[in-house]
């Protein structure tokens, strides 16, 4: 019963990685773009909602009403008038400068926010649980955490699928010459799709502050999470991202309960495996 | 009325090699004119040009009355140009229908009431009703081509730049292509077309230039510009003096 239930904290923690996964997934989908700042700009929507929730007084999943359409805001314009100019057949000037970024943000929230590690509190919702049998339960944070996992995934695979602007993400990712031709904005829908992104990230950042502490350097580790669990699920494929994210969950989990030293090492030895034995991820998008 | 689309004084060399050297041209609306020219005299280039893809070294294009010289290709689309590529190039990871519908919500200067209702119209025409649902990239050659002006066609232009459609194709399949640009034509769609099968582009043209080395050599109706001495010689290969 032990092990069921690491399990399934494994697969409950596995939508935090979607989470971080989701949105450096979309944005490399859509414009080829790795953005090595995003697990910066999570612990930046962090910190930011820290402040909302401070000023205001309101719980952290309340502040996500400022938070996310804050860094959709901050998204658009680095996108727009930074990011955007980076873009062209070369992957590396991208990789650099979010790498910069990354640097940048990290020490701007030393800076403000010193060292010192930060929790947001959510009025009992991170210690509330259900029973579901004995030795097994089900947190109310991490439950809610996989839903909206589910949620995000399911209503971007909608939004990429059913909508206008979906279509329009699509057709610059197949080829952004030609969307140009049939009356495309490629700044400006690169710049939604990285709009689309932090908004997710804020989402994730939230979580984040919920569940554990943070601080300033916590960044590059989620950044990695996120990067693993879109290689397991296999590039370009949403619902394969969220898999990826329970499979690397699931692996920490059982990791841990091994040798609580093993949890992380568990991790990259299951997106060793995977990169090793299926280097094309376990659900890649069906091509031509 | 003042032509629709001007050309005025086009110039573009790519390091030494001049494409295009001064080019002037005025293009009716709903006006069907066929461009020849040998391989290397431009003409792509010049498409390239009036859509936005490629900047002119000097000179401008006005279109409908405004300047667009320095436009993005996104706003010269919404204005009304429409360009097909000489190798189709459709969204190959969306549908037929998804192919059209990017380009209806986002290629036409006024919103359509009911984008949806428009692309399966231009489905029909195209003959492509039947396969909109089928993903672009798995299309053949002349479905390929057909869905090429079904997506110009979606952002429902003023003018449509054809580049070398009826190329690659079989007779029976030419000609079916053919019937589809003379019937666009119909509906008052102003119409440029580059092509090298000339009994094709000669059926459904009522003007003729021919290009050769960025420059117009002649200009006028189909038969004497077939007959031009120096289209002769340049372009068919036939001596002057023959």
């Amino acid at each position: 019963m032990e092990w069921a239930n690491s399990i399934l904290q494994g697969v409950l923690t596995g939508g935090l990685y979607a989470l971080f996964a989701a949105g450096l997934s979309l944005i490399f989908g859509v414009m080829r773009l790795v953005n090595i700042a995003h697990g910066d700009l999570i612990v930046l929507a962090a910190y930011l909602a820290l402040v909302v929730t401070q000023t205001l007084g309101v719980d952290p999943l309340t502040s996500l009403a400022l938070v996310a359409p804050g860094m959709a805001l901050i998204g658009y314009g680095l996108q727009r008038f930074l990011l955007n100019h980076t873009l062209g057949d070369d992957l590396l000037p991208p990789l650099l400068v979010t790498f910069g970024l990354s640097v940048i943000v990290q020490n701007g929230l030393l800076e403000v926010f010193t060292a010192d590690s930060r929790r947001l509190q959510a009025g009992g919702l991170e210690t509330a649980a259900w029973p579901v049998m004995p030795g097994l339960s089900v947190g109310a944070l991490p439950a809610l955490q996989f839903a909206v996992a589910v949620a995000v995934v399911g209503g971007l695979q909608l939004l990429f699928y059913k909508t206008a602007i979906g279509r329009a993400f699509r057709a610059v990712s197949d080829d952004a010459e030609t969307a140009e031709l049939v009356g495309l904005d490629n700044r400006h829908v690169f710049a939604l799709a990285m709009a689309l992104s932090l908004a997710i990230v804020a989402i994730a950042g939230v979580f984040l502050a919920v569940r554990a502490n943070f601080d300033p350097s916590i960044g590059p580790a989620r950044l990695i999470f996120g990067f693993e669990a879109v290689i397991i699920g296999g590039l370009g494929n949403l619902w394969g991202t969220l898999a990826g994210g329970i499979i690397l969950g699931v692996a920490q989990a059982v990791g841990a309960k091994i040798d609580p030293g093993w949890q992380l090492l568990a991790g990259h030895i299951a997106f060793l495996a995977v990169l090793a034995f299926r280097p094309e991820g376990l659900f890649p998008r069906v091509r031509h | 009325m003042p032509p629709l689309l001007q050309i005025g004084g086009l110039s573009k060399r790519f390091g030494a090699v001049v494409v295009a050297d001064a080019i002037s041209l005025d293009v009716p609306a709903g006006q069907a004119l066929g461009i020849i020219g040998p391989n290397g005299a431009g003409k792509t280039t010049l498409f390239a040009m009036i859509a936005g893809a490629v900047a002119p070294d000097a000179g401008r294009v006005v279109f409908d009355g405004a300047d667009i010289t320095a436009l993005p290709p996104e706003r010269r689309c919404r204005l009304g140009v429409a360009r097909s590529f000489q190798i189709p190039r459709p969204f190959g990871g969306l549908s037929v229908f998804e192919n059209l519908m990017v380009a209806a919500e986002f290629g036409r200067a006024e919103k359509s009431a009911n984008p949806a209702r428009d692309c399966v119209d231009i489905l029909d025409q195209c003959g492509l009703a039947d396969l909109a649902n089928r993903r672009a990239g798995a299309l053949t050659l002349l479905q390929r081509k057909r869905l090429e002006l079904a997506r110009a066609l979606a952002s429902k232009p003023k003018l449509l730049l054809l580049d070398e459609v009826a190329g690659g194709l079989t007779e029976d399949e030419c000609v079916a292509l053919v019937a589809l640009v003379k019937s666009i034509h119909a509906t008052g769609v102003a119409i440029v077309w580059i092509e090298h099968i000339v009994h094709a582009l000669l059926s459904a043209v009522e003007r003729l230039v021919a290009l050769h080395a960025g420059s117009i050599i002649a200009d006028g109706i189909p038969r004497d510009v077939i007959a031009d001495a120096r289209v002769a010689e340049i372009y068919m290969g036939i001596p002057a003096d023959a």
